[in-house]
């Protein structure tokens, strides 16, 4: 008697669960194109918002390598390098890189890299600094990130890369200077790497689609 | 008549005197932990009041083939079902709302209020009724959200639909409104604090306004009672 009614339930409970899973399974197939097609159009939104579009032809959300180097890039994981160029001339590289000392976490950026070592430009990703005092590295909250744009950094020991409270030549936040040493300390540390490195990166094969973002098909 | 009558109640339990989140107290954890802001709020406020329609409607009609033994693990495959279709269509169409709220997405799992109104009301009635109560009682959640949101980003940031046009499109940019300027704003009405100070104040005046009433029908009935035995002589 129990084990009939047992059978009954497992099976309906079955049921249900092939049921789900089938629906989801369409919808995951039905929306995949489209999500991976609005992940990449944010990527190549801020990427343009660093190198403009008329600098460079080349396919830059494609022409990426993957890189791992936990000292320049303040991560473990292989992280991906994009390379703007225009015919053969060396445009900018754009590097996703972390400031791993921030406030509360890790703050992931993108910063943009010419040749020369001057900073084209930088944005935050992503980040889970205070509302209100550290999220000011947003563009959307400030315009405190654009003062990064055409800097140069001279050397590892170049005073003008702190905040203004450490003699530097960036500005602080009202209540929160953590933030803002930790995005400029990151921001320093992948021009030195990107510029001393800039031959061999645009050189390396263009390896991003598979890793990270082979997720559909366009 | 009746029946007119029985979706007005819903619509009372729903809005105000059995509250999801003033009076039943749940789905607390998404509740206070996205209501920074009004977008926000009314975004999950949306996503939760579509899974909890879909919820019940699916629960209802199936309710004459789930045996009242494995009820519960059925409502939860319904439930996170929903959500997850609730995810990748936002992922999909809205994606600045997505990257804005999708860590909380799931949360709306974890909200007791759904699968409360599955167990308490949808596993009993039709589908049209249950689907009605999933809409009211997701309307109810998503006002408090929005209320909430609303205190929290004017003391916290001065502003009020802040990044509306994530959720709503590119039109709604010109919604945001600059209501005051701070040097140091009240940075505890933006942090998880502030989400319970404020949803204890809310609380606080609707219990205020349901006394004022009581106290007010206490004494009419009187009255009512009088004239009633008049007409009846």
């Amino acid at each position: 008697m129990i084990f009939s009614s047992m059978k009954r339930n497992g099976i309906i409970l079955a049921a249900f669960a092939a049921v789900a899973t089938a629906l989801l399974i369409t919808v995951q197939w039905a929306t995949a194109d489209r999500i991976a097609a609005q992940q990449r159009n944010e990527v190549m939104r801020t990427l343009n918002e660093l190198v403009p579009l008329s600098t460079y032809s080349n396919d830059l959300y494609r022409d990426c390598t993957l890189v791992v180097n936990p000292d320049a890039l303040g991560i473990d994981s292989a992280q991906p390098v994009y390379r703007a160029r225009d015919n053969n001339n060396h445009v900018a590289l754009v590097v996703r890189t972390t400031a791993p000392d921030g406030y509360s976490g890790a703050i992931h950026l993108l910063v943009a890299i010419a040749p020369s070592g001057t900073i084209l430009g930088s944005r935050v990703l992503q980040h889970r600094e205070t509302p209100g005092l550290g999220d000011k590295i947003e563009l959307r909250k400030s315009n405190w990130i654009l003062s990064f744009t055409n800097q140069r950094v001279n050397g590892e020991n170049d005073p003008r890369w702190a905040v203004r409270r450490d003699g530097g030549a960036f500005d602080q936040f009202t209540g929160a200077t953590i933030t803002p040493r930790a995005v400029i300390n990151a921001i320093q540390r992948t021009a030195l790497w990107a510029q001393a490195n800039s031959n061999a990166l645009f050189t390396a094969p263009a390896n991003c689609d598979a890793a990270t973002q082979g997720v559909g098909n366009e | 008549m009746s029946n007119v009558n029985e979706y007005k109640t819903l619509t009372a339990n729903g809005l105000w005197e059995n509250n999801p989140a003033l009076v039943q107290l749940l789905g607390l954890c998404p509740l206070l932990a996205v209501t920074g802001t009004v977008t926000n709020g009314l975004g999950l406020g949306i996503a939760t009041l579509l899974v909890l329609m879909g919820s019940n409607i699916t629960v209802s009609l199936v309710r004459d083939w789930v045996p009242n033994e494995i009820r519960i693990p059925v409502f939860v495959i319904v439930i996170a079902t929903f959500v997850t279709l609730i995810e990748l269509l936002m992922n999909a169409f809205t994606y600045g709302l997505y990257t804005a709220l999708g860590i909380f997405i799931p949360l709306i799992v974890t909200n007791c209020a759904i699968i409360g109104r599955a167990e308490a009301y949808a596993s009993k009635n039709p589908w049209h009724k249950a689907g009605f109560d999933g809409f009211v009682m997701g309307l109810g959640f998503a006002l408090v959200l929005v209320l909430l949101g609303g205190l929290r980003e004017i003391i916290g940031q001065g502003t009020l639909f802040d990044g509306a046009d994530l959720l709503l499109g590119p039109w709604a940019a010109s919604l945001r409104m600059e209501l005051i300027q701070f040097d140091y704003p009240l940075l505890v009405a933006i942090l998880p604090p502030g989400a319970f100070i404020g949803l204890g104040l809310i609380i606080a005046v609707k219990n205020g306004i349901d006394l004022q009433r009581k106290r007010r029908a206490a004494k009419q009935p009187i009255a009512k009672a009088q004239r009633a035995r008049v007409t009846s002589q």
